[in-house]
């Protein structure tokens, strides 16, 4: 909400100046969103009036003038406004004037007339975009007045940020009343009295649903000219208010709105036919809106019709056929209260928010509609004159909002706020907010005025007297608690820990986007059970990631368009699918991606380089199941999938459970991914892995370590893993490790077979371990090992 | 006399032996079997037994200045070889190291750290919730009815009428209360989406709302808890104002702002007593208990603590970006 400072000044009027006028605002909960000057940096400008207006003699276009500004001698000026013309008071800078630019007003020739000064427009002063000729003020105004003093222009715009809550400060009435109370000073009362009724005409007015609408208010204003202009009086509020002058009449009920927060519409009485009808739409109906759109209405629409049509969205848009024209000579004046609930959503159906409907969804007050009514009636009698009729009622008492009781108790006030604020400025502060207010044995029965229909519980009034009194006015405790020891699972790894871990391998966390390019999803994903928003921000944010992967990789291709090769990015994150079985049919889960491309480290001076392969992807995953309880039984099993080169996966598997994926990104998604190079990934559930086992301590064996080496060959299909893994399970007693310390392929061994290198170390608690038994135990692996794997040793 | 020239001949000769090899020729040749002091020590037979022990001393005597002449030049090869071996070791210590260099986390991740680490000492437990949210936890438990102008406000993505990406982590509250009893305390990061994308927003970012229910929960401490809070977080004694403000959730609610670096003030957080609605909507009864709750845009709160100027550089992952919060 826009509105003048010096408008506000003549309801209330605080000896503050404009900066702490607009803190006192914000720190009341209004807060202020701007300042602007009204009007531009200028001075040198007087109210003038064109005595005489002539043709350039030498240009087409100019005409000189001479311009009275109260001096005595008359000034010569040039000007080339198509609206210049003897008789008009104008705007005038005289020579010496700075106009916004800043711009020096001296005396010149123009095409060999002198000229003395200039007839300014009003986007010349910085008021306003009117460029289309210069400003013509009011016949009255005083010649020679210094014109910012005569427009009052030393004023600002403010700009509030209102809260829902605060409807009650829609209007400039509100906003004052609020000043009032904040300074402890008393608000203009604005005398409102009935216009004299000079005609007798009305029309009917019928209220079909009256819960929605429990009270319309309607009155003919007959034989009205709507050929004059606005005053500039009201232009001016209206542009300080950041509204635009229309016509008259739609002035008025703007400047009503602004004022008091009342929103009105009028029709072209002429238009209408019969009774006024408050009702809702029937199916199908169509209303042509003052924007010209034709809207096919809903039903749950509330309409002012009359006995043929609807002619206007109640509370939110009029009709283009009964609004008022030029030619228009009956206004019909609609005043009503439209309960919120039937307001509330329904212009945002057809895409409409309106400064009406902003209003009546948040709330008018029930109590203004006649005020409001008058208030219209004497402005628009005294611009556009016409006969007033008398004010035609409709109302259903039992529908309208009573004014809501509340109590507030002075230890529920002290508890809540954690200060003590004395009774009296309590009482001062709720009197002052417009409350009926009486204290009895602890605590106040309130009654909340008409227009704060927001108070309903104790905690409003809790709250309206901690914001006047001022939230930092009240001290800053901490907080008292029992100390509780929380309960911490050792078993469960926090998240963090896996994070920290593949930052101290070099890895750099990244945070995507949870939606993304469903084009590109679905060339990884093709499968995949996808989200998509109803309205995303653009198409490639418009779906529900299933994969961590789509993110990283655009991620890791972005860096790789930027100079950086060697990446490795890793994220956690949810993943999103549909599923029936999960919460509101989606399945949400957490998943621990990494992405590799490059080389294994920077160009060094004593590191070769070594391009970054699936090892260097496994060993990290390898370190994650380490901190876990699943690296025991974990399986690298090769496997496929689209995402993945059909020879480098493998699908994590944990107790048969598939728990993660790893392997390179197939080289076919290389282009249109944008990626340079192999890219490494795995991605895993961290459900799966936040486990792990409680230490067990085993003794250490005081006696040797003993470590045989076998060498063997086997085919080059033979899954190593698998071997290696066989060994520990043939049951040989004092197993202390296997390590694979070698793997060939090549010249020295068959085609199509594989050389292996295992260390088997043994050890025994008890005993040093005799020659023949590590022999016995050897001999055991190795036929195991022909039996199973068909392996031979090597010589 | 004959000793004297003699362990001058073996000084000299000791003098000039420069390897071990020389050396221990040196030393046969005076203390060996037919060494020149060995043989001295022969000649006593042929002395009076008054002058044999006087002699005999004499002749040890110099017999243990040679060793000692050799002992002192094996020590002295020793060392010498031992340094000609450092020195040919020795290395450019200047030259870079070969370590891994390390990653670091997100400047999100490492804000939502700090944050978590100061509740946490104060007992605040993490929790989180599901990003897909349904109108109930989102909206209608939070005392935002439908319809409400605070649902438009929200520029909210719908996946249908009842589905939706939360627009605040403060269902991590309902998803709470709805299963633990007060005392709580409760502090929930997470992303969160508005459908909005310019300048100074983007469509997903990261806030952390704390929750505290307990039965003398107030505003005042509220106040305290967040002061305290932002002054640790930004190690600074900044200036810092409640401004009042409206959240259905909360009432008395507030906005809190920094007096930034330019003399203004920023808005960081935004706080209040958790409305009793709420409370009744997960059966606490509000006369009971009180509580107060704070959500923080993390984005804002890191761009103001490390200087960030642009907030879409978060999302853009840029490791020239990322690595200057290692």
């Amino acid at each position: 909400m826009k509105f003048s400072e010096s408008w506000l000044r003549e309801w209330v009027n605080p000896k503050i100046d404009t900066a702490a006028l607009c803190e006192q605002l914000s720190m009341a909960g209004l807060e202020v969103d701007g300042i602007a000057p009204v009007a531009g940096e200028f001075t040198g400008v007087l109210v003038g009036e064109v005595v005489q207006c002539a043709r350039h003699p030498d240009a087409d276009k100019l005409q000189v003038t001479k311009v009275d500004v109260g001096s005595g001698d008359l000034l010569d000026i040039v000007c080339g406004a198509p609206n210049c013309r003897a008789g008009i008071k104008v705007a005038v800078a005289i020579v010496g004037a700075v106009l916004p630019g800043p711009f020096k007003i001296k005396k010149t020739k123009l095409r060999g007339e002198p000229s003395h000064g200039m007839l300014c427009s009003f986007s010349e002063l910085g008021m306003g975009d009117d460029h289309s000729g210069i400003a013509e003020l009011p016949h009255d105004a005083t010649i020679g007045q210094d014109f910012r003093e005569y427009l009052d222009l030393n004023d600002n715009i403010i700009e509030i940020d209102l809260t829902p809550n605060r409807a009650d400060c829609l209007g400039l009435k509100g906003i004052a009343r609020e000043v009032g109370v904040l300074n402890q000073l008393d608000v203009k009362n604005l005398a409102i009295s009935p216009s004299e009724i000079s005609t007798h005409v009305v029309r009917g007015i019928k209220l079909a649903s009256p819960q929605e609408c429990p009270r319309y208010l309607g009155r003919i204003i007959e034989n009205v000219d709507l050929t004059v202009d606005s005053p500039l009086w009201l232009k001016e509020k209206l542009r300080r208010s950041g509204v635009r002058s229309i016509d008259p009449v739609v002035d008025v009920t703007n400047y009503i709105l602004l004022e008091l927060g009342h929103p009105m519409h009028a029709f072209d009485n002429a238009k209408l036919s019969g009774d006024i009808i408050i009702r809702h739409a029937v199916k199908d109906e169509k209303l042509t809106l003052l924007d010209g759109n034709e809207i096919t209405l809903l039903e749950n629409t509330l309409v002012i019709a009359d006995e043929q049509k609807a002619l206007a969205m109640a509370g939110i848009f009029g009709g283009a056929d009964s609004g008022v024209q030029t030619h228009t000579k009956d206004i019909f004046l609609e005043s009503a209260f439209f309960s919120p609930d039937a307001i509330l959503g329904k212009g945002r159906q057809y895409g409409l928010h309106t400064d009406a409907s902003h209003r009546y969804e948040r709330g008018v007050d029930p109590q203004l509609q006649t005020d409001a009514m008058e208030r219209a009636t004497q402005l628009l009698l005294e611009i556009v004159g016409g006969k007033a009729g008398p004010i035609t009622v409709a109302q259903s008492e039992s529908y309208l909002p009573v004014r809501n009781q509340v109590v507030l108790r002075k230890a529920r006030l002290a508890h809540v706020l954690g200060a003590n604020i004395e009774n009296d400025r309590v009482s001062d502060i709720l009197n002052r907010l417009g409350m009926k207010v009486v204290f009895n044995s602890g605590h106040w029965e309130v009654q909340a005025p008409s227009y704060r229909f927001d108070i309903a519980i104790e905690e409003d009034l809790i709250e309206e007297v901690a914001r006047v009194y001022g939230y930092n006015n009240i001290a800053n405790t901490a907080p008292l608690a029992r100390l509780n020891m929380s309960y911490q699972q050792e078993k469960v790894i926090n998240l963090n820990s896996f994070k920290q871990m593949l930052c101290a391998k070099g890895c750099q966390e990244a945070i995507t986007y949870s939606f993304v390019d469903p084009k590109k999803q679905s060339l990884l994903f093709p499968e995949a059970k996808t989200l998509s928003l109803e309205h995303p921000i653009s198409a490639d944010m418009s779906v529900m990631r299933v994969s961590l992967l789509p993110g990283l990789l655009q991620a890791l291709s972005y860096n790789q368009k930027r100079q950086q090769q060697n990446l490795a990015l890793f994220e956690s994150g949810l993943v999103f699918s549909a599923d029936e079985n999960a919460e509101n049919g989606v399945y949400q889960c957490v998943k621990l991606t990494a992405v590799l491309s490059g080389n294994t480290a920077g160009e060094h001076w004593s590191i070769a380089n070594k391009a970054r392969d699936f090892y260097d992807a496994k060993a990290l995953v390898e370190e994650i199941l380490s901190m876990s309880a699943g690296h025991i039984e974990a399986e690298f099993v090769p496997s496929q999938h689209t995402i993945f080169h059909p020879g480098q996966c493998a699908s994590i598997v944990v107790n048969k459970k598939v728990i993660g994926l790893i392997g390179a990104i197939h080289p076919q998604f290389e282009k249109p991914l944008g990626l340079n190079g192999r890219t490494f990934a795995f991605e895993l559930n961290v459900a799966d892995i936040e486990q792990r086992n409680l230490p067990s301590a085993q003794a250490i064996s005081k006696f040797p370590a003993i470590r045989r080496d076998l060498a063997i060959t086997v085919l080059e299909n033979v899954d190593t893993g698998k071997l290696l893994k066989s060994i520990e399970k043939i049951g040989i007693s004092g197993l202390l490790g296997i390590n694979l310390f070698d793997m060939y392929t090549g010249e020295s061994i068959n085609k199509g077979e594989k050389s292996l290198a295992l260390s088997i170390w043994f050890q025994s608690v008890d005993k040093t371990l005799e020659d023949q038994e590590i022999q016995d135990t050897v001999d055991k692996v190795v036929r195991h090992l022909r039996d199973n794997f068909s392996a031979a040793l090597r010589d | 006399m004959e000793l004297e020239v003699i362990i001058e001949e073996a000084r000299q000769a000791v003098e000039g032996a420069n390897t071990p090899p020389e050396l221990d020729a040196v030393r046969v040749a005076f203390m060996g079997k037919k060494g020149k002091v060995t043989d001295l020590m022969k000649g006593l037979g042929a002395l009076s037994a008054e002058q044999r022990p006087v002699a005999g001393q004499r002749i040890n005597l110099a017999k243990q200045e040679v060793q000692g002449l050799i002992n002192a030049k094996v020590q002295g090869l020793k060392e010498a070889e031992l340094n000609a071996k450092l020195a040919a070791e020795s290395i450019d210590v200047s030259l870079p190291g070969r370590s891994i260099r390390m990653g670091n986390l997100h400047p999100v991740s490492r804000t939502i750290a700090r944050i978590e680490h100061f509740f946490g000492e104060l007992g605040f437990v993490v929790k989180e919730g599901p990003e897909v949210e349904d109108g109930f936890h989102n909206f209608d438990a939070l005392n935002i009815p439908k319809n409400h102008p605070a649902r438009a406000d929200h520029d909210t993505f719908y996946f249908n009428p009842d589905l939706m990406l939360r627009t605040q982590t403060s269902g991590v509250q309902i998803r709470t209360m709805e299963h633990e009893k007060p005392p709580l305390r409760i502090i929930s990061p997470g992303r969160v989406y508005r459908n909005d994308y310019d300048q100074t927003h983007t469509p997903m970012f990261h806030q952390v709302e704390g929750l505290m229910v307990d039965k003398n929960v107030s505003f005042a401490e509220l106040k305290g808890i967040i002061h305290d809070f932002l002054h640790h977080f930004f190690e600074e004694d900044l200036q810092i104002r409640f401004r009042p403000s409206y959240f259905p959730f909360t009432e008395p609610s507030a906005e809190v702002d920094v007096m930034g670096k330019d003399g203004k003030w920023l808005e960081v957080l935004g706080c209040g007593m958790v409305h009793p609605n709420v409370l009744k909507a997960v059966n606490i009864d509000p006369q009971e208990y009180t509580g107060f709750a704070f959500g923080m845009g993390v984005e804002r709160l890191t761009m103001l603590r490390y200087g960030v100027t642009d907030l879409r550089s978060f999302f853009e992952n840029d490791v020239r970006f990322l690595k200057q919060f290692a």
